[in-house]
């Protein structure tokens, strides 16, 4: 029942592992630091198991995008109920081909927050029980959480553009006014066309 | 019986004709009366919008009162109040949920991002506008419409109704795809 700081929590750490963990990196809310992706899932094991750390509780696991660095960080929260501390990690891989180990094995809660990541970061967990996109549709195209994401134009055949209605109402009146500037054009029904950006049909 | 006394009624040929021109508006009266005085709406609450649906339905605005009480399936309801943020997932499921209504079917989008994505009309995941895909009678607007909104916009639907003609029944189909370009979306697989 000792709640153990991050400093001696990463002690033990690379005590153990060495060179797979990172040196800590103070941050401005919670310090953190990287762990190698090849040992991620041995280290894990030893987080919930080593009886002073007995992180039982996997809080968050989220990603973040960095495309100028060409890096993905998947990012680990450990809570432990029984020491009441916490732990940040975080795993760097390649944005193009980016595949981490799958935590599900440790923690049963990674299951829907790895299959989250995978589906908005397009992260794939390799031995995931049940990689599926969990929140957008299934035939969907793109990790809509990259920084380099765009939008496909719309899903299926619903359209994702909305004209303006003022846009409508404007050529309308631009047309009225041309139609009374020149009255006997109006008649023939020869008005001139109406200036101004085109007014698309709907849908 | 005389020829005369089969006039009127459903075996003579002549009888379609001869109820529309005697007395279309007396009927006409009686049907848009019944069907907008129990307009059984279908609980549709996709955001915050369904918690002011829910309290108009409630004792205080109380919808019931115009005969509209909610209906949990949709092959019992005349009225879809579409309420709430539709993303491209839900309206898949939306548009399924029209079709299995019966006509004659209406719809009202509450909310502006029911009317045209409204808050969040820049995310990638959000419908711009729920007539997108379904076509809608009328729009209320609000982030939500209070109540008061919402029993104004359900009014305007019972004054469509009352002007409603037989001979325009049937409203054109325009989610059969062949008319209406951007009504056509896929089934669910």
């Amino acid at each position: 029942m000792t709640a153990l700081s991050f400093e001696q929590v990463h002690q033990k750490l690379s005590a153990r592992f060495g060179e797979a963990i990172g040196p800590v990196q103070p941050a401005k809310k919670d310090a953190f630091c990287t762990f190698a992706p090849p040992r991620l899932v041995e280290i894990c094991r030893f987080l919930k198991t080593e009886p002073d750390l007995w992180f039982d509780f996997l809080e968050d696991l989220t990603a973040t995008d960095h495309p100028k660095q060409n890096l993905i960080k998947v990012v680990y929260h450990f809570y432990s109920y029984r020491h009441r501390h916490i732990f940040v990690a975080k795993v760097e891989v390649n944005r193009q081909d980016a595949e981490v180990d799958s935590v599900e094995p440790v923690w049963k809660a990674a299951n829907w927050m790895e299959r989250e990541v995978f589906d908005l970061f397009g992260v794939r967990f390799k031995g995931h029980s049940d990689l599926r996109r969990v929140l957008l549709p299934d035939d969907w195209i793109g990790s809509p959480l990259r920084k380099d994401y765009s939008e496909s134009g719309g899903y299926r055949d619903i359209s994702n553009v909305r004209d303006n209605p003022l846009d409508l109402y404007l050529s309308m009146d631009r047309q009225l006014k041309a139609e009374q500037a020149t009255p006997e054009l109006a008649a023939e029904g020869k008005a001139p066309a109406a200036e101004g950006p085109p007014v698309k049909s709907g849908a | 019986m005389a020829e005369s006394d089969l006039k009127g009624y459903s075996h003579d040929p002549g009888a379609s004709t001869a109820l529309v021109t005697t007395s279309t508006s007396v009927l006409e009266n009686l049907i848009n009366w019944s069907r907008r005085s129990s307009m059984f709406y279908l609980l549709f609450g996709l955001a915050c919008c369904g918690i002011e649906l829910m309290q108009t339905g409630g004792p205080r605005a109380d919808l019931d009162r115009f005969g509209s009480v909610p209906r949990a399936t949709p092959r019992q309801s005349d009225l879809m109040i579409v309420a709430g943020t539709l993303t491209y997932k839900m309206a898949i499921r939306c548009k399924l949920l029209y079709q299995q209504m019966a006509e004659p079917k209406y719809v009202i989008s509450m909310g502006s991002c029911a009317n045209c994505g409204g808050l969040f009309q820049l995310s990638y995941s959000v419908v711009k506008g729920v007539d997108k895909i379904i076509p809608v009678d009328v729009y209320v607007p609000g982030c939500p419409p209070r109540p008061e909104a919402l029993t104004e916009g359900f009014l305007r639907v019972q004054e469509l109704i009352k002007r409603e003609k037989q001979k325009n029944k049937f409203r054109p189909k325009r989610d059969s795809g062949e008319t209406g370009a951007g009504y056509d979306v896929p089934e669910v697989v």
